[in-house]
């Protein structure tokens, strides 16, 4: 589960991490409100960016700095309501604009390969880090965290040495990488980003000019897996980013993902569903989504699932491919069977479901006329050539 | 022989009272599994599968006094890493973690605990892992099997099945089907699966099916190189056509930074020497392309 930044610099704040003061924003009047507190605590100029959970924000123009409150209710006015890669921003964040003195980029992963927690940092901040991995991958720096200890001081020190920072920010360096670590293990993310870690110039509690390092931004994704035991977080789902589907998908558990074909398919097991998918695409078609009812569904979640498919206009086919293990052929076919009894309008479909309880499931068929198919390629076929003659 | 489950293995299984551990307990009996044991905390003493089985509270019990040397885990995400522990802290050497939904974190220390025990994790969130005509232990499917020569190794459930029907229905049997599971952390790899399958004297060819995310294939791909130049293999990787950054069902399953993608893994796999199928129905022709005999 992705997580707005406004919410991820909350977990990093909770975890003791050095992240300036911000305030959320839903339109412009709060903007500008906003923006005249930060000014009246000492600002020159405050930032403002657009809370949505895609990447290239920045590129997309939505974070733009201002010099007076009214400024930033207009620069306020121009982000609210822009729609960045197809969503549309309904809040941003104000912050006082900080003096940057350099950016680093530092992150926590789990790492597949090695099964570890990894901490990379890279001295090319403020860019994504794929980008930084394409074109300089020396640049990027790794220190695995050990399964018991966690990551351990020294290690922590050789990352920020291998940036290139020396005393005095190198020991609040290691201290925010221990702190990125903590906010994994505390909130089960698996991934938390901040990029900027910036050093930034201000005046200290004498007057005298400091540098600080500070986390500008943060980015961080959840685990679904373990979701269940971080109730609180549950809160921090965007459901305004949310497709409605999605959330309809989430209460069937179904996994759901919206595309923009038009054969609609209806799949057990994500594997399988992703092949199915290809082959459509392979026989020239266009799948309309992705969508893995799960093992052992029976027929409600199949009857939810059509409704899922055939709330999408494009449809024009659909493809049933059922390998049953865990899953019984025959609920599945009696949940189509109902399904079709109670469906909003008639698309042509083409069914196959093999495996456990297949010839209940094939006697189900034939006796309420589907169309059929034995195979996977078969299956994937007829579903190209029906959605081609409805598109006539 | 085979790999990972065979004659020898003497299984219990850990939730063998809950719905899925009982249905499939039976169906493992059915293909002639031994099934020593099952763990219930609790109701040590009673007996499961129509009093065929003895229920012990627990895995070093089941060891000790049925001579478990392997489990499998029908236990809820919440209590599966416990599983797995007392499993290892039971001596048992081949675990098989059926179970969907633990945490990653989790897992980093799970499986960092069974790789200093020198015990094997298969999983979590697999199907299982089946040597036809031998034991069967997991969820896969019995009827889709054929005992044979072909070793089949996949990170995902349902594919599989269409893999291995696909094969038997072309007369090309199995020596071993591993699921290995769709999770970023799991037990045992890609990579761990064809070095065992490259010291059983009874695989004499092999099919991997993989899919998006992760570079676990790649991994394997530079292992086949080196390793497996003159042993048959054909692949089939799933996720062609998915978007990326979208999770598609396994947890392992995403196009993350441009990387992870079938395009890649497809390039990586032909590089060395791999068929890759465009269908899993094809795979038992490219075997044959590749000069594998039944």
């Amino acid at each position: 589960m992705k997580i707005q930044e406004a919410d991820a610099k909350s977990l990093l704040l909770a975890q003791g991490l050095p992240v300036p003061p911000w305030e959320v924003a839903h339109n412009p009047d709060e903007v500008k409100a906003a923006a005249g507190r930060f000014f009246a605590s000492g600002a020159d100029r405050v930032v403002v960016k657009a809370q949505v959970l895609v990447g290239g924000r920045g590129k997309a123009g939505g974070v733009k700095l201002a010099a007076t409150p009214d400024e930033a209710r207009a620069v306020g006015s121009s982000i609210l309501g822009m729609d960045i890669k197809g969503i549309t921003v309904r809040k941003v964040l104000v912050g006082a604009a900080a003096d940057i003195v350099k950016e680093y980029y530092l992150g926590a992963i789990i790492d597949r390969a090695s099964r570890r927690i990894v901490l990379m940092a890279s001295a090319e901040g403020g860019v994504e880090i794929e980008e930084v991995a394409r074109q300089n991958p020396g640049a990027i720096h790794r220190v695995s965290a050990d399964p018991e200890m966690g990551l351990l001081a020294f290690q922590a020190r050789s990352l920020g040495l291998a940036i290139g920072l020396r005393d005095p920010l190198l020991n609040p360096f290691v201290t925010i990488a221990q702190g990125l670590y903590a906010t994994m293990k505390a909130n089960d993310a698996d991934l938390v980003e901040v990029n900027p870690l910036a050093i930034v110039a201000e005046s200290g509690a004498d007057g005298k000019p400091q540098q600080r390092l500070v986390c500008l931004d943060a980015k961080i994704t959840l685990d679904d897996s373990g979701l269940a035991r971080h109730p609180g977080l549950e809160a921090l789902r965007d459901l305004d980013e949310e497709d409605p589907t999605d959330a309809q998908a989430r209460k069937l558990g179904i996994n759901f993902i919206h595309l923009d074909g038009t054969i609609g398919c209806m799949v057990n097991g994500a594997g399988l569903a992703m092949t199915t998918m290809d082959l459509v695409k392979h026989f020239g078609g266009e799948p309309a989504n992705f969508l893995d009812v799960g093992g052992g569904a029976r027929h409600e979640t199949v009857r939810g699932a059509m409704d899922l498919i055939l709330a999408d206009a494009k449809v024009k086919a659909i493809l049933v491919n059922i390998f049953g293990g865990i899953t019984r052929g025959d609920e599945v076919a009696a949940g189509l069977i109902e399904a079709r009894g109670q469906q909003s309008r008639e698309v042509p479909m083409v069914v196959r479901i093999v495996g456990t309880n297949a010839a209940e499931a094939a006697r189900l068929l034939a006796e309420a006329r589907f169309e059929t198919a034995t195979s996977l390629d078969e299956a994937a076929e007829k579903a190209v050539a029906m959605a081609k003659a409805a598109a006539r | 022989m085979s790999i990972l489950v065979g004659r020898d293995t003497l299984l219990v299984v850990q939730g063998i009272t809950g719905r899925e551990g009982e249905f499939h307990t039976r169906a493992s009996i059915a293909y002639g599994t031994k099934v020593v044991a099952g763990t219930r905390p609790g109701k040590g003493g009673q007996t499961a599968i129509d009093g065929t089985v003895p229920i012990f509270d627990t895995v070093a019990e089941a060891a000790k006094q049925a001579g478990a040397n392997t489990s499998v885990i029908y236990i809820p995400a919440s209590g599966a890493p416990d599983a797995i522990l007392e499993s290892v802290d039971a001596g048992i050497r081949t675990i098989v973690c059926i179970t969907e939904g633990v945490p990653a974190l989790d897992m980093i220390s799970v499986v960092e605990a069974v790789r200093r025990a020198g015990a094997r994790l298969i999983g979590p969130n697999c199907p299982g892992v089946t040597s036809p005509g031998q034991a069967k232990v997991g969820i896969i499917p019995a009827s889709i099997h054929k005992p044979g020569r072909v070793g089949v190794v996949s990170r995902s459930g349902t594919l599989t099945y269409e893999a291995v029907q696909a094969m038997t229905d072309a007369g090309l049997g199995q020596s071993t089907c591993v699921g290995i599971g769709g999770d970023p952390i799991i037990g045992t790899t890609f990579l761990d699966v064809l070095k065992l399958f490259r010291d059983d004297p009874d695989t004499d060819a092999i099919v991997m099916i993989g899919e998006i995310g992760g570079s676990a294939e790649e991994e394997a791909a530079a292992f086949a190189a080196e390793h497996l130049r003159g042993v048959p293999m054909a692949a089939f990787i799933a996720g062609r056509t998915a978007p990326p950054g979208r999770r598609m069902g396994h947890a392992g399953a995403i196009i993350s930074g441009g990387s992870g993608t079938a395009a890649e893994k497809i390039a990586a796999l032909e590089a060395a020497g791999v068929r890759v199928a465009d269908s899993p129905t094809q795979l038992p022709r490219l075997l044959l392309e590749a000069g594998y005999r039944a």
